[in-house]
This record gives structure tokens, C-alpha cells and sequence, in this order.
């Protein structure tokens, strides 16, 4: 019995060490972990983005990376759950590694700002800056905002403002559909609160919430949407929920605008096809059309080059925003000590590949950034993954027009 | 006299476990390794508590996460009134209080349930997980919606003087509470109540004739184990200090059989080696591959078809042997094994590794890095061994288990005579 | 009254594609007292093989391939597995079927990526069949209730005029009974599982361009196959139908309504107000909770009725 007890904690000790024995290189690169889901059902988001990071870098770093040196992303597993995301967020500072990124999910978001606040708080000697590329809840940088993270994406609030001004002038009937949770419920409210203040002309003839990856059938929604007699549906639907309710609506002959919030995301366009033809809206934070009609060949041929190698389409914009501003903090930092980089993130400016201006706002954290409204149309140079259909600009929501206040009051370190 | 110093043993270790690993530089300690710990003491309670139904009253549950993610919320919501000293009490009784909710909830749902046995009770369960996992995402007030409920455990009131500001206070809190859980579980077996569920899960007709109602010895056994999985929410609450819906969704639910099963069912401190394995393989291994859920898939298959007793159950299996003195006769047998199951299960990484770097990993600018060193997918190479490896250690593995079967039913029989 | 006859066809479509589901795992649950967790990945494989058959042959051929490729896998499914584990008890085989979910996930995923797969409704099928309230009927969701009222009456025949069909019968009632009499009953279950797997792989492929062909689309269907089987009772085919249309028409009536639990007790002068957790559970309409309502009813009937609406046994 021993024995074997000294046998299984062998192979327990060789197996963690395993585990933890990632070689910690001398720092020759500047490493960026980066959690998100890369197994079970949600892996298709991080898997992507995780490319996408990969096709950043090599510009990044060719431009000259930080300090002399060139990043380098970890990637860590956090199976969309906060506490295994927490989880890593052990093994990242054991690691010393000074910046975490996360772009999947606004419940493991949430459980990051807390979990690196009060990190950092426990642990003055080995802090970490979180930097969010995706989760989206605006209470993350207003009632829940914290000064180790910095939102390098439009908040839902952000999103819902320039979904709205870019509504076509003529409609006056809209419906409202969105799924039943975090996300869902505050596009409804977002959405509802933007059209009081700036189409108080638009009716909203229906209200409703569906429950979360559930519905299987989406023919009923459609015939209430049609009894409703709106011109537009507006959803924060995304994935199956938003494909299966815009296949139903063609099938059934509906004949309305779905001014979506996230119809881009990656896998949409494919399972959407021609249903969405001249009628499907998204917002984008870019997409490969914007520099063809900005004129920016510059911006173009990076995203072609993207395209040569992928069956998707660079969108990510903001990716590429975030790891050059981060470059220019840590080299005005002169370190990668997460509370330099920090202060010199703040109040930012910077200029994205396109040409709009971009600023980190000191209040609340948040990238104050342009958002672009999109129709899928065949009438485009560069389709969406590769089915002849493309997102055109209609709109663009400037940086001014996106800039809203913040109830954020930010605990900031002594220091 | 022997599993008592194993029992000793055992919490020395787990006592001492985190010291090895400090790290005399940074003058610090592992967290990430204690974080794992910390999630395998409370897995060992949630996979035990679960046991307290399958493998104790043959009751197959599929909400066992619903109790185990209560206790997580009530002990958030008491923190935060602690924190806000609305409430005066120490930090180590918060997960009686949680173990508490999640007995109360039990009562709830075990009336409803328990009502039936087999199939039916376990549908029942699966309808209630359902319901509440979707609840808690519906529902603000109490579940925080997506985002969760936040909390901080360093509410200044203990009743050691802890402030719980490191991850080793809360990971020896944890493992006290562990040892307890484990203590009173066990103990239960031993009641009168935990005698009559086994008799209701061998025979429940019998046990019914007898004079004992079933469907009460079931409501308590539920019960109770809705009381201990609470005890791990709570403890989970403290470790993470948010707990969102995931605590009651359906994959907890899954990992709890999964721990229970593959540890072993039959012994009491199974689970105990299920939680510990399966802890490792999702924060370890996943670290390591993508694939991690092909591998814990086929562990599970192989586990069901070769080993239904699981892993205690093969260890105990050896005890006649060993009473025998006959041991030794083992040894070899066992070390001819070991190179055709390592040929299996290096050619079946491989060719997973390759498979899923082919179509996945392919694009993302990543290098396959396998065994060691540097691998080109699109080579021939890798896929002929990886295969062949497979194969001949397929074939030599069957050979090898016959003859080994041999031996073992020599020594067996041997024995018996 | 158009949304009502609307809603009764849809939910016509989704339940006999519920049916078609669901009638294997019933056969599959009554017989071999196995609920088979993977049953929904085998629908998953049905429409992945389906649209890579359709992108070299057609549609229609997948529409006969898919589901024989299924029926095979069953049959390897049963033989090299089901069948070493069902000497270790039932617990042992759902446990089996348990970890051939994470397999078969991550090898679809492995195979076919992990986006969603442009597998289209064929350019044949694809036009308004008619028109009903200025609502269009799309001729698939024909197609589909013609598939499916197919399959049904080859099922039927298949059980109450062929041999195989008998003893298959008498083994869903009484199976030790029939392995008594001397009948090959580990070979009637390769048949009764390969048969099932058959019409899951079926209703993939007809399901698979209805919805979206993706690697969580098993996870979205399985639970309430499960459910529908449970619901309809052990052993009982005719049970397992009414339970696929009811909860078909269930799901989508239930949208339609907008009603809560507040607006019931408003006539009784209760009136709701403030912002507390009872008033955000009793002001839920029930549109909200559609998909929840099929689980509120197992939930129900099993508490009654454990054996579910038509079982011939308990469960």
C-alpha cells in the first residue's frame, strides 16, 4: 500500500510540475497572457482570436515591440468559467507575466477585474494590468470600474448609441428581441434608453426577451414580429440565436431590417448567407470594406493580408489598437511594472490603422473609439468569409459621438 | 489500525503539499498550485457528498451542482453583509451556513424527487438543474445575472486571527473543512441511515418489507448530501470570491459523476482519488492541450469498460493478494504492462495532437511541440509512428493483458484455495 | 386566429422533428434501459456527414447516405462498447454514452473546425410552398413534414408487419421474457440501436439546414430529447409522439403569450411594485420562460406519474 501511495504521489508531483514547468525564459520577450475558451462549445471565439493575436504580432513586433523586445501571447484555457479563469489568473502571476487580455464573456470578465484588484491589492509586489478586449457589460467600466483594467472595446452602451444613429430615417416601427441574460438585457435597455433620446419618432412595438440558446424554433417570434407590423428588428442576438431567427425570417417571408449588434461575429456570415442579402445591419469596429471606401491602402493591405491566409476577415481592429498603445506605455513607462504602465495608459491618444483618433479615458478606462454601422451586401470589394456577400459601411459613429459620460469613481492606488 | 495512518498520512501530506512547491526566491508561494489544491479540497467534498447518492444509495442524481452553487451564493450574499457589518460572524463557520442553504434547498427539491428512484428520480433531478441554471441567469437580485455576485472574503473576523488575504490561510481553511466534511460523511456511513440507504440500493423491495420506508431513507440521504455539497459551494465562495452561474450549471453537475465515478464508487474515499485525477487533468493538462476533453472522454470510456469499480475499486481489488503475501509475484507482470500501454498512449496523443493541429491549431502561427521537440504536421513521419506506436502497442498491450489475466487469476484462485 | 393556425403548423415541423429524434431513443431507452446522453451527437454526425456528402453528391443522396453512415456508427457503437459495459450494469452504459459525447464533439470539431457549417437547404426545395395570412410556408418545412410522416409509417410498418419487428415489440415490454423464448437478443439490440442511430442521423440531416449545422447543436437538442422521451413514457411509441407534438406546440404557442403570473393576480387586486425578487419572478411573461416549460412539465408528470404519460412500466 505504501508503495503505491509513494507511486501516486510521484506521478502527482511529475504531473504538476509538468503543469507549472512552462520554461520561464529570461526576459527576452515581453509576455501578454491571454484567457479565453480554447475547449468544449465556446472554443471557436478564442481559437480565432487567438489567430488573429498571431497575425498582430508579427506587425507589432516588426514595428519594433516594446523596450527592444517583442511580445510574446500565453495563451491559457479558461473553459468560459470564471473560476478557472481565476484559476490561471494563479498560474499567470506565478509567472510573473505583467498583462493579462481577455476577450470572451463578461462573467469571466467580471471575475477579472476583481479577482486582478484585489491581486493587486494583496500583492503590491507582483501586479497585473487586465486588459479587456471583449467583454462588453457597461458596468465594467461604470459602477463596477477598477483601475487595474483598461477596456479596449465599445461598451455596450457605446454600441447601442451608434446602432441607433445609424438607423435608417425612414423607419418608425421597430421590434426589440434579445436574449435572456447579462448581454441580452442590457442591449434591451441600452437600445431603449438611445432611441427615447435620439428617435423619439420610432414606436417600439415590441418588447421581448427569448431565453438564452434555447429556442429551437424561431417561426413563432417571426409571425409575432409580423403581426407587430415593425420595419426593423433590432437584437443583440449572436451566433445560433441571431442565425436561426434570420433563416426563420426569410423562410416565412418576413420582410424587415435586422439591425443586429454582433451579425460580423465570426461563423455568422457563413450561417447566414443570402438570407441576409441588403437586410442585415451589424456594428463592426471594422471590417476589410472600410478602408476601401476611407482610401486607406495602407490599412487595406494589411487586412489582405490576412485574408490571403484565412477563411475569415480581420475585424479586430481594436486588437491591433491595444498592443501599440501598450507598446507606447511600457516604452514611456520604461518598464512593464503594471502601475507605470498603467498611469501612462491613461488619457492616451493614439491613432488607429484607419486614421481615427482613439483615447484611453482616464475616468473609467475606456477606449473611446469609432464604430462603424455595416450592411451585408453583394455590392462590396471584399466579401465576409468567402460567400459573396460583404459588410458596406452606411454609417460611421466618430469617436466624438461615442464619447458618453461614466458613473465610474475609481479607487486609484496610493502611489 | 492501517486506514487510520492512511487517513494520518494523507492530511500530513496535503498539510505539508504546499510548502514543496514554495518558491524560496520570490519568497512566495505557488498560487497557482494552490489554487489547484484549494479547487481539489472542494471537488473531494462535492464528489463524496455525490457518492452519498450514487454510489451509496444508488440514487443517480443530475442537479448535484444546483446545492453545491446555493451554498456559493448564500456565503457571497453573508459575506457581503459581513463585510458591510450587518453581520458578526467568523469567517470559518460561513460554510455551515452554506452548507445549511444547501440543505434547506435539498429538503426543497428532495421532496419533489425523491418521491421516485432510477430513472425517473434522475430525470426529475435533471429537470430541476436545468431550471435553476436557467434561473440564475434570469434572475438578478439574488444570482447577479451573468456577471455574478462579487464579494470580499477579507471581512476582519475570524476566529483565529486570520485575515484570509493569502491563498494558504483560505487553502488550510479548506482543508479543515475538507477533513470535517470527510469525517461526518464517513461517519454516516456507519448510521444506522447510511446502512439502510445501501440496503435500499441493493434491494429496495427487501429493505421496504423489512419495515423501513425507502423514499425516507432516499429524502435524507439527498438531503444530506445537498447539506455537504452547500459546505463546498461555501468553500468555493471564499476560494474565488465570485460565484456565478456556473456553480449550478450542468457541467459541475457532470464533473461531480465523473470524479465519483472514475474514483470509484464502491470504496468510500473513491471520489476522494476521482477529484484529485480530474482536478489535474482540467487545470493541468488543459494547460498543456486543447484536447483535454478527448482525453478525460476516453479515460471515462476506458474506466466504464475495463474498470467499473474504478480506480479504489482496482485497488482494492489487490487486497486479497496482498494479505497473501503474494504481491511481489505482481511485480512483473505489471512492469511487462507498462511499455505497451505507454506505446498506446503516446501513439494516441499523437495522433490527436496531430489531428487537431491539422484543422485547428494549424493557423494559429503556433508550432506543434510534442514529447519534446519541434513537430512538422504535414510530415508523414510523426503520423507513421504516432500509429505504428499505436498499433503494435495495441496488439502487444492485448497479449500482454492475457497474460497478465493469467497470473492474476492464478494468484487469485491460488489464493481462495 | 392566423397566429394560431401558424404557430400549429410550426409547431408541427419542430415537434415531428422532435419525433424523428426521439422515436430511437425511446426504442433504444425501452429496450436496453439505457438513456443514451449521446444520441444528439449522433443528430450532430447526421448532418456534418450529410453536408460533406451533399458538397460531392448532392443533397438527396446525403439524404440516403447520412443516416446509413449513422446506423453503421451505431452498430460499431454498440458492438465494440455498449456491449463490454452492459455486464456492468445500466448506471455503466449511460456512464459509456456519457463519455462519447466529449469524443464525438471534439472529433467533429477536430474534422470539420470549429464554425459553423454552410450547409444549405437545396435550391429545389427552396421557394415559398404557400402563403398563409401573407405568411409564407417554405416548401422544406413540407418536405420535412413529409420526410418525417415517412419515416413514421415505415417505422410503424417495420414493427407491427415484419418479424423482427414482433420480437422488437415484445422487447420493449418484456425483454428478459424474450431472451427466455431463445430469441438472439444482443443481436436485436445492435439492430435496435443502429435503427435508432439511423433516425437521429435522419433527423440531422433534414435538421442540420433547417437550424444551423455547428458543433454546439448537440448540446442545444439533447436535453430536450431527453425530456420528450421521459415525457412520453417508457416503451411507448405512441407516448413519444404525442410528447414530440405536444412539446413542438408547446414551445411555440408559448411565445405568443405575453402573460405573467402579476397579470393573473392583477384582477384579484394584487398589484406588484418596487424591485425585489418576488416581483422579478412574478412579472416573467411567459413568453420569456418558453423553452423552460417543456422541463416544468417532466418535472410534473414524473412527480405524479413516474412512468410518464403512455409508459407501460416504470421507469
Amino acid at each position: 500500500m505504501t508503495s503505491l501511495i509513494r507511486r501516486l504521489g510521484f506521478a502527482f508531483v511529475v504531473l504538476s510540475l509538468a503543469a507549472v514547468a512552462r520554461p520561464v525564459w529570461a526576459q527576452d520577450t515581453i509576455k501578454v497572457a491571454y484567457v479565453d475558451p480554447f475547449s468544449g462549445p465556446f472554443a471557436s471565439g478564442g481559437d480565432e482570436f487567438l489567430k488573429v493575436f498571431g497575425y498582430i504580432l508579427q506587425k507589432v513586433n516588426a514595428d519594433g515591440g516594446a523596450l527592444g523586445k517583442k511580445f510574446e501571447i500565453v495563451p491559457f484555457d479558461d473553459k468560459l468559467q470564471p473560476a478557472e479563469a481565476l484559476i490561471a489568473l494563479k498560474n499567470i502571476t506565478d509567472q510573473n507575466i505583467p498583462f493579462v487580455m481577455q476577450c470572451t464573456g463578461s462573467n469571466v470578465g467580471a471575475a477579472l477585474v476583481d479577482g486582478v484588484s484585489k491581486h493587486n491589492a494583496r500583492n503590491p509586489d507582483n501586479r497585473i494590468l487586465y486588459l479587456n478586449c471583449g467583454a462588453l457589460a457597461t458596468e465594467l467600466t461604470n459602477e463596477q470600474c477598477d483601475f487595474w483594467q483598461f477596456r479596449f472595446t465599445g461598451n455596450v452602451e457605446m454600441r447601442a448609441a451608434a446602432r441607433i444613429k445609424a438607423l435608417p430615417k425612414d423607419i418608425t416601427k421597430v421590434y426589440l428581441l434579445n436574449q435572456d441574460y447579462l448581454f441580452g438585457q442590457s442591449v434591451q435597455h441600452d437600445t431603449r434608453k438611445w432611441l427615447a433620446k435620439l428617435r423619439p419618432d420610432i414606436q417600439i412595438v415590441g418588447d421581448e426577451l427569448m431565453p438564452f440558446g434555447k429556442v429551437q424554433d424561431f417561426s413563432s417570434y417571426v409571425a409575432k414580429i409580423k403581426a407587430s407590423g415593425a420595419q426593423s428588428v433590432i437584437t443583440g442576438n449572436y451566433n445560433r440565436d441571431l442565425n436561426l431567427l434570420i433563416k426563420a425570417a426569410v423562410d416565412d417571408g418576413l420582410n424587415v431590417r435586422f439591425d443586429t449588434y454582433l451579425a460580423h461575429l465570426i461563423g455568422g456570415p457563413t450561417a447566414i448567407g443570402a438570407a441576409g442579402e441588403n437586410r442585415l445591419s451589424t456594428i463592426t469596429e471594422f471590417d476589410p470594406n472600410v478602408p476601401v471606401e476611407l482610401k486607406k491602402p495602407d490599412a487595406e493591405a494589411f487586412s489582405n493580408g490576412w485574408r490571403a491566409n484565412h477563411e475569415t476577415d480581420f475585424s479586430e481592429i481594436p486588437f491591433l489598437t491595444m498592443f501599440q498603445m501598450l507598446a507606447k506605455a511600457i516604452d514611456k513607462a520604461g518598464s512593464t511594472d503594471a502601475l507605470k504602465v498603467a498611469l501612462a495608459l491613461e488619457d492616451m491618444k493614439a491613432t488607429d490603422m484607419v486614421g481615427f483618433p482613439v483615447q484611453m479615458r482616464k475616468e473609467d478606462h475606456q477606449l473611446l473609439m469609432p464604430y462603424y454601422a455595416a450592411t451585408f451586401s453583394r455590392d462590396v470589394k471584399y466579401d465576409a468569409e468567402k460567400t459573396g456577400f460583404g459588410w458596406k459601411t452606411d454609417f460611421i459613429a466618430t469617436t466624438e459621438d461615442l464619447t458618453l459620460p461614466t458613473s465610474c469613481k475609481m479607487k486609484r492606488p496610493a502611489s | 489500525m492501517k486506514p487510520r495512518l492512511l487517513i494520518i498520512a494523507l492530511v500530513v501530506v496535503a498539510i505539508v503539499l504546499p510548502w514543496c512547491f514554495y518558491d524560496w526566491v520570490h519568497h512566495r508561494h505557488a498560487g497557482f498550485l494552490i489554487s489547484m489544491f484549494s479547487q481539489m479540497g472542494m471537488m473531494v467534498i462535492l464528489a463524496l457528498s455525490y457518492n452519498m447518492l450514487l454510489g451509496q444509495a444508488g440514487l443517480f442524481s443530475l442537479c448535484h451542482a444546483t446545492f453545491f452553487g446555493i451554498g456559493g451564493y448564500a456565503t457571497v450574499h453573508l459575506l457581503n453583509a459581513a463585510g458591510a457589518g450587518d453581520l458578526h460572524l467568523p469567517m470559518e463557520v460561513m460554510p455551515l451556513l452554506a452548507g445549511l442553504t444547501g440543505l434547506a434547498l435539498a429538503i426543497l427539491f428532495g421532496s419533489m424527487a425523491t418521491k421516485q428512484r432510477a430513472t425517473a428520480f434522475a430525470m426529475i433531478t435533471l429537470g430541476i438543474g436545468e431550471l435553476m441554471a436557467t434561473a440564475a441567469l434570469m434572475f438578478h437580485h439574488f444570482f447577479g445575472g451573468e456577471g455574478g455576485v462579487t464579494t470580499n472574503r477579507m471581512i476582519d473576523n475570524s476566529l483565529f486571527g486570520l485575515t484570509y488575504a493569502s491563498g494558504i490561510q483560505v487553502y488550510y481553511l479548506i482543508l479543515a473543512w475538507t477533513v470535517i466534511a470527510t469525517g461526518l460523511m464517513y461517519f454516516l456511513t456507519l448510521t444506522p441511515l447510511g446502512r439502510m440507504a445501501n440496503a435500499t440500493r441493493d434491494n429496495f423491495e427487501r429493505a421496504q418489507f423489512i419495515g423501513y420506508d425507502p423514499r425516507m431513507v432516499r429524502f435524507l440521504q439527498f438531503a444530506l448530501s445537498g447539506f455537504f455539497a452547500g459546505i463546498g459551494g461555501g468553500l468555493y465562495a471564499i476560494t474565488y470570491e465570485i460565484v456565478t452561474f456556473d456553480a449550478l450549471a450542468a457541467p459541475l453537475s457532470a464533473n461531480a459523476l465523473l470524479m465519483a465515478y472514475i474514483g470509484g464508487t464502491t470504496v468510500f474515499g473513491g471520489p476522494i482519488l476521482g477529484a484529485i485525477l480530474i482536478t489535474m487533468l482540467q487545470s493541468g493538462v488543459s494547460l498543456l492541450s486543447n484536447s483535454w476533453l478527448v482525453y478525460v472522454g476516453v479515460l471515462f470510456i476506458a474506466m466504464v469498460i475495463f474498470a467499473p469499480t474504478g480506480l479504489a475499486g482496482i485497488i482494492k481489488a489487490h487486497g486479497p493478494i496482498k494479505q497473501a503475501g503474494r504481491l511481489g509475484y505482481l511485480m512483473v507482470p505489471y512492469l511487462r504492462l507498462v511499455v505497451p500501454s505507454l506505446g498506446v498512449a503516446l501513439g494516441f496523443v499523437g495522433l490527436v495532437e496531430l489531428m487537431s493541429f491539422l484543422t485547428i491549431g494549424a493557423a494559429q502561427g503556433k508550432k506543434l511541440a510534442l514529447f519534446g521537440g519541434p513537430i512538422d504536421v504535414h510530415a508523414t513521419l510523426p503520423w507513421v509512428i504516432s500509429a505504428g506506436s499505436l498499433l503494435i502497442g495495441g496488439v502487444w498491450l492485448r497479449f500482454e493483458a492475457a497474460r497478465f489475466h493469467r497470473v492474476w487469476e492464478s494468484l487469485t484462485t491460488g489464493i481462495r484455495r | 386566429m392566423e397566429t394560431v393556425l401558424i404557430s400549429v403548423l410550426n409547431g408541427l415541423v419542430y415537434g415531428m422533428l422532435l419525433f424523428m429524434l426521439a422515436s430511437g431513443l425511446t426504442l433504444i431507452f425501452s429496450m436496453m434501459g439505457v438513456l443514451n446522453f449521446a444520441h444528439a451527437s449522433i443528430y450532430m454526425l447526421g448532418a456534418y456527414l450529410a453536408f460533406t456528402v451533399s458538397e460531392f453528391l448532392g443533397f438527396f443522396p446525403a439524404l440516403i447516405i447520412a443516416p446509413i453512415l449513422c446506423g453503421l456508427i451505431g452498430a460499431a457503437i454498440e458492438i465494440w462498447g455498449l456491449r463490454k459495459v452492459h455486464h456492468n450494469g445500466h448506471i455503466a452504459e449511460l456512464l459509456f454514452t456519457f463519455g462519447l459525447v466529449f469524443i464525438i464533439q471534439r472529433l467533429v470539431q477536430m474534422t470539420w473546425g470549429m464554425l459553423p457549417m454552410a450547409y444549405r437547404v437545396p435550391a429545389v426545395l427552396d421557394f415559398p410552398l404557400f402563403a398563409l395570412y401573407g405568411v409564407n410556408f417554405p416548401a422544406y418545412r413540407g418536405f420535412m413534414l413529409l420526410v418525417s410522416a415517412c419515416m413514421l409509417l415505415g417505422t410503424w410498418l417495420l414493427l407491427k408487419k415484419t418479424r423482427i419487428g414482433l420480437i422488437i415489440q415484445a422487447a420493449l415490454t418484456h425483454p428478459s421474457m424474450v431472451s427466455a423464448l431463445g430469441h438472439n437478443v444482443p443481436m436485436v439490440f445492435t439492430t435496435v440501436f443502429a435503427g435508432g442511430c439511423l433516425l437521429a442521423g435522419l433527423a440531422g440531416v433534414i435538421g442540420g439546414n433547417y437550424q444551423t449545422t455547428e458543433p454546439g447543436m448537440a448540446d442545444s437538442m439533447g436535453p430536450i430529447v431527453f425530456v420528450v422521451v421521459v415525457f412520453g413514457g417508457l416503451g411507448s411509441l405512441a407516448g413519444c409522439f404525442i410528447a414530440s407534438i405536444v412539446m413542438g406546440m408547446i414551445q411555440t404557442f408559448a411565445v405568443v403569450v405575453d402573460y405573467s403570473v402579476a397579470d393573473l393576480l392583477r384582477p384579484l387586486g394584487v398589484v406588484l411594485s418596487g424591485d425585489t425578487l418576488l416581483t422579478e419572478v412574478l412579472t416573467v411573461p411567459v413568453a420569456r420562460i418558453g423553452a423552460l416549460l417543456p422541463f416544468v412539465m417532466m418535472v410534473t408528470i414524473l412527480f405524479f406519474r413516474p412512468r410518464g404519460l403512455m409508459g407501460t412500466r416504470d421507469a
